[in-house]
């Protein structure tokens, strides 16, 4: 099937007023060898054929609607209200564009503007944009704004900071001649000793994820602190939900702040339902990539919503442009946004709380458990946290998907050195009996 | 107007609420030191469940969406979504999964991605794709990396990257983001590549040049095999800026007419909804001999099981967290199973059909610079509107009083108060015809009373904003 109606008599009148007699005559500039004798593709399929097609396949794959859930690591499943779904599937949200024109796109722009407020607010910063891709793209474009804005060639990373995060950093600094330190760990948090060796006037950010990797709180305050008063810039990495209870990025110093945006009402998706939030300092409010939409007023003095600071863009700028960003993640973001709009100060902190203690529950419970004990001395973690293991790891998560849990991340997948570790995650989408059940099957284990 | 959320806050009022604890509940300040917690709480609405629904409602209906309106917006390709592809993201099996769950329990999405590669691979004449990318303009930005990783494997040192003046406006952006210098090419007053210049610009330390084809004027690159000759022998790449498929499918192939890297934006050609700006997808693909350079982890196949493939010890790294807008790539692939050979390549001939439909009759009015045939999408410019003090911009603004999304303005900056129009396959004879006639009584309307295009648009939520305000006195947020 396709999408489109035409009959032969509107064909017929169309080719009559362009002055052509079939279609291929229009593609007669192609030359023949650049053209194509069909694609080698099977026939369209009905709808119904194609609903059940997916049906199949989706049912190849167990999803977390099937199991019970520990594992986190940079996506993370919460409850989503319902009301999410409802206005982010509404057609005239889901199939607008980037709001080019104004005046007929105050829904979306309004949006993102609630957005920017929501955003402020919960990191406690100046100025957020439109949203990025992910959190790890939101990162790298980041740094990038410390490399311009302080003129200096350094970054220090620290060691707990999300791999894939890493990763990305790496690759979109390739083409520039940037100095990239790891910071090592101290435990399960970021050496403070070891970054006070490593920072030097060369240094352009620091970037700290809090929680981090493994779950452990940093002291974004005391790292801006120790650094002080060099001209660098903190950035941190923060999980949104932690927010109801940790000190904002804002509060501890932090220049600029950037994280992923999935935890807000969007589905795990297999990491593809993210977005990147970036909040920052007013002073660096220019040097922002992405876009922003700010307030302004019409013709009759009403208030209303407009992209702005748009010089920054590569549209006009071109070569010179703030960043390549076009296309970003709205409707995600505008699922952040009802999200963040209903729990009201209070349940917020609540909802933060809870996720605080079923993973400290959780925690208690396997400690107490032979053969599974903390990795860490220092307990200050929020919704994830990791327990080293005498246990046969393999066995362990198989016995757990056996049993419908999908278990806790290996850590070796990406620290070698942290063999036998695993990383938890509870957050408040799992009852005391998920929890317990899971206790109970590490205990035979 | 809608008020803001702060405006309709009211102390104690909340739409969501936090399940009853059924483990004991930890005092995060008894918990935790005392100087890692917040001391001022976030000021965050406080807003009943059914006055946020109202709310968020309200504002969708102060939008122009594909749904409620006419799109012609050039260079975006706004057709018709079909809701099936939103349905077909949201099954459960498929919206709910991690991406760290072991590769035996995603066999299913392994194999949506697979299959969307192999499918992308023949649309295109690629030999091998990267989903990954987030959007087409990281796509260009991976296909750079790429062609710098190439380089630097033979050990040549290549810096600038050539882009036409009828290129999209990310591309420049994209190439200085990754560290190459910008040679601007000027393209011939239709448009059109002169081979002969790009020769003249073609120095030993270049390394690709970024062709949109058909380019931003809607026309067809009629050189572009004698430009793929002048190209390839200094040694440098070809790569495609794919924003424009939508003109192609089924009729010709990048990989046919040499190039060697390219992105896709399937939220444009393969039809996903583009959520108010995203999330869109921008799948770079390449030639075997860039293959290896691709961002891991790619999806491979052996004895009938799908697997994430991490060896990849030349690849440029990632570009994004876990395997790309996954949610999108199931949409682009159910397009695709949806329209099969044969339909792909009738949405390219419809969409021609209606670009040059259109054009014949608008054509007539205003000037068309790069002649009277096109593709997918045309240019006219409004200069003639100038004598009467009206811009392009008022022809626009006015379009949105009879309820119609503006087409693209001021775009390409190689025509003169540019208008940009792209009707795609999926509107009816009916709804061109509808149009057409709206713009023509527009541009009479330029005529015998321009105050009326310059004070629009008059129908729509708000008048026309002030933008120079917004960006003198910047307020972001409440």
């Amino acid at each position: 099937m396709d999408y489109i109606s035409i009959n032969d008599q509107e064909k017929k009148e169309m080719f009559s007023s362009i002055g052509v007699s079939k279609a291929e005559d229009l593609f007669s500039v192609i030359p023949e060898k650049a053209k194509v004798k069909g694609l080698n593709l099977p026939k369209g399929l009905s709808e119904q054929e194609l609903v059940s097609k997916f049906e199949i396949l989706a049912g190849k794959n167990i999803s977390l609607k099937q199991m019970k859930s520990f594992r986190g690591a940079g996506i993370y499943e919460h409850f989503i209200p319902s009301l999410v779904d409802e206005i982010t599937g509404r057609s005239e949200f889901l199939t607008a564009y980037t709001p080019y024109q104004a005046e007929a796109s105050q829904g979306t722009l309004q949006t993102i503007f609630e957005y920017q407020s929501l955003i402020t607010q919960l990191t406690g910063l100046d100025v957020a944009n439109a949203s990025m891709y992910d959190g790890a793209s939101a990162l790298a474009e980041a740094a990038l704004v410390s490399i311009r804005s302080t003129g200096k060639k350094k970054l220090l990373v620290s060691s707990a900071l999300h791999p894939e995060y890493f990763q990305v950093l790496k690759t979109y600094l390739q083409g520039l001649a940037i100095d990239i330190k790891t910071i090592p760990l101290d435990g399960g948090n970021t050496s403070t000793k070891d970054l006070k060796n490593l920072f030097d006037p060369d240094t352009a950010s620091v970037i700290i994820q809090s929680p981090n990797f493994f779950g452990q709180i940093e002291d974004l305050e005391e790292i801006k602190k120790l650094c002080e008063p060099a001209g660098f810039l903190l950035i941190s990495v923060v999980n949104p939900i932690s927010l109801g209870i940790l000190k904002s990025p804002g509060e501890a110093g932090s220049d600029i702040c950037v994280g992923e945006g999935q935890v807000l009402g969007n589905p795990s998706g297999m990491g593809g339902f993210t977005f990147g939030f970036m909040s920052c300092k007013q002073s660096l409010a220019w040097k922002m990539p992405g876009r922003i939409v700010g307030q302004t007023t019409d013709t009759k003095g009403r208030r209303g919503f407009v992209l702005t600071l748009q010089s920054r863009e590569q549209h006009i700028r071109r070569e010179k442009a703030t960043s390549n960003i076009c296309t970003n993640s709205a409707l995600n973001a505008l699922a952040g946004c009802v999200y963040l709009s209903g729990w009201g100060p209070e349940g917020f902190k609540k909802l933060s709380t809870l996720n605080l203690s079923k993973s400290r529950y959780a925690f208690e419970e396997i400690i107490k458990i032979k053969g599974f004990s903390a990795a860490f001395s220092n307990h200050n973690f929020f919704n994830e946290f990791v327990i080293k293991t005498t246990k046969d790891v393999n066995k362990l998560q198989s016995k757990l998907l056996d049993e419908k849990i999908l278990g806790p991340l290996e850590l070796e997948k990406f620290f070698p050195e942290f063999k036998n570790c695993l990383l938890f995650c509870v957050t408040e989408a799992r009852t005391k009996k998920d929890i317990d059940k899971l206790v109970d099957i590490l205990k035979e284990c | 107007m809608e008020k803001l959320l702060k405006e309709i806050s009211v102390d104690g009022y909340k739409a969501y609420s936090v399940p009853e604890a059924d483990v004991p509940i930890k005092d995060p300040g008894k918990i935790l030191e005392d100087k890692l917690l917040r001391k001022k709480q976030p000021g965050l609405p406080e807003i009943s469940e059914a006055e946020l629904n109202r709310h968020f409602t309200r504002l969708s209906k102060e939008n122009y969406a594909l749904s409620t309106n006419f799109y012609p917006l050039g260079s975006c390709t706004m057709k018709y979504n079909p809701p099936v592809n939103e349905k077909i993201s949201k099954l459960s099996g498929l919206a709910n999964l991690h991406p760290y769950q072991s590769e035996d329990t995603l066999q299913g999405a392994l194999e949506i991605l697979f299959e969307l590669e192999k499918n992308l691979c023949e649309i295109t004449g690629m030999d091998a794709f990267s989903l990954q990318p987030a959007a087409g303009a990281q796509g260009e930005f991976t296909g750079l990396l790429i062609a710098r990783a190439y380089f630097n494997s033979k050990k040549e040192k290549r810096t600038k990257i050539i882009v036409p003046d009828s290129a999209h406006g990310t591309n420049p952006a994209s190439a200085a983001l990754a560290g190459f210098e910008i040679v601007s090419l000027k393209s011939e007053s239709n448009g059109i590549l002169n081979p002969a210049k790009v020769k003249e610009v073609l120095t030993n330390d270049v390394a690709a040049i970024m062709l949109t084809v058909p380019n931003t004027l809607g026309v067809f690159e009629k050189d572009i095999l004698a430009v793929e000759e002048a190209v390839h022998k200094n040694g440098s790449l070809m790569y495609y800026d794919g924003a424009n498929l939508n003109a192609l499918l089924g009729v010709s192939r990048p990989g046919n007419m040499g190039f060697d890297i390219l992105h896709v934006n399937l939220h444009k050609t393969f039809s996903t909804p583009h959520g108010g700006g995203g999330p869109g997808a921008g799948p770079v693909g390449v030639k075997k001999f860039l293959a290896d350079f691709l961002p891991y982890p790619s999806v491979k196949k052996s004895s009938e099981k799908y697997f994430l493939n991490y060896n990849m010890p030349k690849s440029i790294g990632r570009v994004r967290s876990f395997y790309g807008n996954f949610p999108v790539l199931v949409k682009a692939y159910a397009y695709i199973l949806a329209s099969g050979a044969e339909g792909l390549k009738r949405v390219s001939e419809q969409a021609v059909i209606n670009a040059n439909y259109l054009l014949s009759i608008l054509g007539k009015k205003l000037n068309s610079p790069a002649g009277n045939r096109c593709m997918h999408e045309f240019v006219l410019s409004g200069k003639d509107l100038t004598l009467n003090g009206v811009r392009t911009l008022d022809l626009a603004k006015r379009l949105l009083d009879y309820g119609y999304y503006a087409p693209t303005i001021y775009f390409p900056l190689i025509v003169e108060e540019a208008i940009m129009i792209e009707p795609t396959e999926t509107e009816t004879k009916a709804a061109l015809d509808e149009f057409a006639q709206t713009f023509i009584k527009i541009l009479e309307e330029a005529k015998t009373d321009p105050e009326k295009l310059k004070n629009s648009p008059q129908n729509t939520p708000v008048t026309r904003l002030n933008e120079v305000e917004a960006a003198r006195k910047p307020i972001l947020h409440w």
